[in-house]
C-alpha cells in the first residue's frame, strides 16, 4: 500500500474520536463480533417450524429459516454445509442451537461450528417429533441466551473488524456517489489491517479487464479470471436469453438510468476504491485465510444470496450502496445502506443509513463521504441498529448451485 | 460551485448523467466532469429523468458509447447532442 493511503487513514483516525476503535464481543477463537445473537439454525427446510417455535418460546433468540437442505449432493451440498457452519461460526453469533430432520447431517453442522469454541448443540427430529424436540431445544436455547446476555463488550482496534460490500438496485448514482464512498472507505481502512470483500461475479461483466488488473499479482488475477470465465461459460452461455431476460441490468436498474451490463459493472467496481488490491479469490461462503486485506468472493449478484455468503465467510459488518432503494438486511450482520440518489432519500429515506446525495450537488466530496461511512461503520459496530435491523429485514438466503437429486 | 444538472465521469465520455429531479427540455445545463472538476454548458433537447443519460455530442449509429472513460455499449440509432440516451438507442455489445 502506498504511503499516501496510510496518511489518509491516519487523518480519518483523528476525525473519529481520536482513535479508530469500537466496542465488540471477543469470541472464544479470538474473532470479534459486533452483535451478540443466539441463533436457532435449521439444517433443512423441514426443521424451520421447530426452529421458529423455539425462537418464539425463548425471547432474545432468532430462528434462521431457509428453503433447502434435502437431497443435495456434491459441490452444492458442500456449499450448503459451508454456509450453515460459517453462519454459526460468525463472531456476531454468541451461541447456536441446530435442529435437523435427522442426526447425522445435523451433527456435521454442530461439529463445524464447535471448532470456534462457542456453545453449540444439535437436535434431530426423527424418532422424537417436533414437540419433544422443541422442548429439549428450548431448554438449551434459554441457557444460551441468558449466558450470552452477560457477555461484555470490550474495546477493539478497527483492524479487528471485517467489512464486506455488495451493492443493489443500482443506478447511475451508485457509480457516481455511493459505490465510490465504499471504495474510499476501503482505501482508508484496508491499510489499517481490516478484512474486506467484494463479489458479484456476473455483474463484473464489462469491467473484467479492470477487476483482473486489481489483483495483487498475476496468479491471483488469473485465478479471478478463471472464476469469472467459468460463470460466463457454464451459466450465461448455457442459459442466455436476449438481454438476460432483463436481469442484467434489472428493471430497477433500467428505471434508474443504467442501460448496459458494462455501465453497471463499472459503477459496481467503484466499490473497491482507487488503491486496494485483492489478495485472494474465495469460494462462496469460504473464510479468508491469507491475512488482512481485500478479498474477492465468487457470489451471485442477488443481494440476499451475496450478503448471506459473505456473512458465512465471517464478515461482521456489511456496507450496501443502493441507488433505486434496495431494502435488504441480514439476520446476523448489520447491513449499512448508503445512497446518493436524492429521489430515493426523499421517497424511502427510512431505509438509508448514510445519505451521500451531496456528492451529486458537489457540496460533499468523496473523501468526506468515505469519512461519514467510516463513522457510521464504527457507530454500527458499537451497537447502533441499522435501518434494515430496525425495520426487521432478516433475509437469509442459501445459494443453490443445481437441482437436488 | 453552483449545483450541476449533469455529471460526467471522464473527459473521454460521450454521455453524462442527469443529477437533478425534473430536468426540462431546453434547460441550459451546467455540466461538471468529476475527474478534473472542469465544467461546460449543454442544452437538453428533452425532459430527462434523474439518473438517465444525455449525449454530449452527436453520436452516429454503430458508434461506441463511452462512460467512466470505458466502452459501455454501442449506439443502435443516431443520437443527437443533448438527447436522452438509454435502452431505446444504445445496447451492450455482448448479448
Amino acid at each position: 500500500m502506498t504511503k499516501k493511503s496510510k496518511n489518509n487513514g491516519k487523518a480519518v483516525a483523528k476525525m473519529s474520536n481520536g482513535s479508530l476503535t469500537f466496542q465488540g464481543w471477543r469470541r472464544e477463537n479470538g474473532r470479534v463480533g459486533v452483535r451478540n445473537h443466539v441463533i436457532i439454525l435449521p439444517l433443512d427446510d423441514l426443521s424451520n417450524a421447530a426452529c421458529e417455535a423455539v425462537a418464539n418460546n425463548i425471547k432474545g433468540t432468532m430462528a434462521l429459516p431457509h428453503a433447502y437442505g434435502r437431497l443435495q449432493f456434491g459441490e452444492d451440498l458442500e456449499l450448503h454445509f459451508r454456509t450453515l457452519i460459517g453462519t454459526g461460526a460468525n463472531p456476531n453469533v454468541a451461541a447456536v442451537v441446530v435442529i435437523g430432520i435427522e442426526d447425522q447431517w445435523t451433527n456435521r453442522v454442530v461439529e463445524g461450528i464447535k471448532k470456534t469454541g462457542k456453545p453449540v448443540t444439535g437436535f434431530g427430529i426423527e424418532g422424537h417429533g417436533d414437540i419433544a424436540t422443541i422442548a429439549k431445544a428450548s431448554y438449551v436455547a434459554k441457557q444460551y441466551v441468558q449466558w450470552a446476555s452477560e457477555l461484555q463488550r470490550e474495546e477493539c482496534n478497527i483492524s479487528e473488524l471485517w467489512v464486506s460490500t455488495k451493492c443493489g438496485e443500482s443506478d447511475t448514482t451508485t457509480g457516481l456517489a455511493s459505490c465510490p464512498t465504499v471504495g474510499n472507505m476501503y482505501d482508508k481502512l484496508i491499510p489499517h489491517g481490516i478484512y474486506g470483500v467484494f463479489g458479484e461475479t456476473s455483474e463484473i461483466t464489462g469491467g473484467e479487464h479492470l477487476a483482473r488488473a486489481r489483483a495483487i499479482n498475476k496468479k491471483v488475477g488469473d485465478k479471478w479470471y478463471k472464476v469469472w470465465k467459468s460463470y460466463q461459460d457454464d451459466v450465461i452461455e448455457a442459459h442466455k436469453t436476449d438481454d438476460l431476460s432483463d436481469s442484467q441490468p434489472t428493471k430497477g436498474n433500467i428505471a434508474g438510468g443504467l442501460s448496459t451490463i458494462e455501465e453497471k459493472a463499472l459503477g459496481n467496481l467503484e466499490k473497491i476504491g482507487r488503491e486496494c488490491q485483492y489478495i485472494d479469490v474465495l469460494e462462496p461462503a469460504e473464510a479468508p485465510r491469507k491475512g488482512p486485506g481485500l478479498y474477492y468472493m465468487d457470489t451471485s449478484s442477488a443481494a440476499a444470496e451475496c450478503v448471506t455468503l459473505m456473512a458465512a465467510g465471517g464478515y461482521a459488518v456489511h456496507t450496501f450502496p443502493t441507488g433505486q432503494g434496495n431494502v435488504i438486511g441480514n439476520p446476523i450482520v448489520p447491513v449499512i445502506k448508503i445512497s446518493g440518489n436524492p429521489k430515493t432519500i426523499r421517497t424511502m429515506g427510512e431505509h438509508i443509513d448514510v445519505d451521500v446525495s451531496g456528492i451529486l450537488r458537489r457540496d460533499l466530496t468523496i473523501p468526506q463521504a468515505g469519512d461519514a461511512l467510516i463513522d457510521m461503520i464504527v457507530r454500527t459496530a458499537n451497537g447502533r441498529l441499522t435501518a434494515a435491523e430496525a425495520l426487521g429485514h432478516r433475509e437469509f438466503v442459501m445459494t443453490k448451485l443445481y437441482r437436488s437429486a | 460551485m453552483a449545483t450541476p444538472h449533469l455529471l460526467v465521469h471522464d473527459k473521454k465520455d460521450t454521455v453524462g448523467v442527469v443529477v437533478i429531479e425534473g430536468l426540462k427540455k431546453g434547460t441550459d445545463m451546467l455540466c461538471v466532469v468529476t475527474a478534473d472538476n472542469s465544467s461546460f454548458k449543454l442544452k437538453s433537447k428533452m425532459d430527462v429523468p434523474i439518473g438517465h443519460k444525455v449525449a454530449l455530442s452527436d453520436i452516429k449509429k454503430g458508434d461506441t458509447i463511452w462512460k467512466y472513460g470505458q466502452d459501455v455499449g454501442i449506439a443502435k440509432a443516431k443520437i443527437g447532442k443533448g438527447d436522452h440516451v438509454h435502452v431505446h438507442n444504445i445496447k451492450t455489445k455482448r448479448w
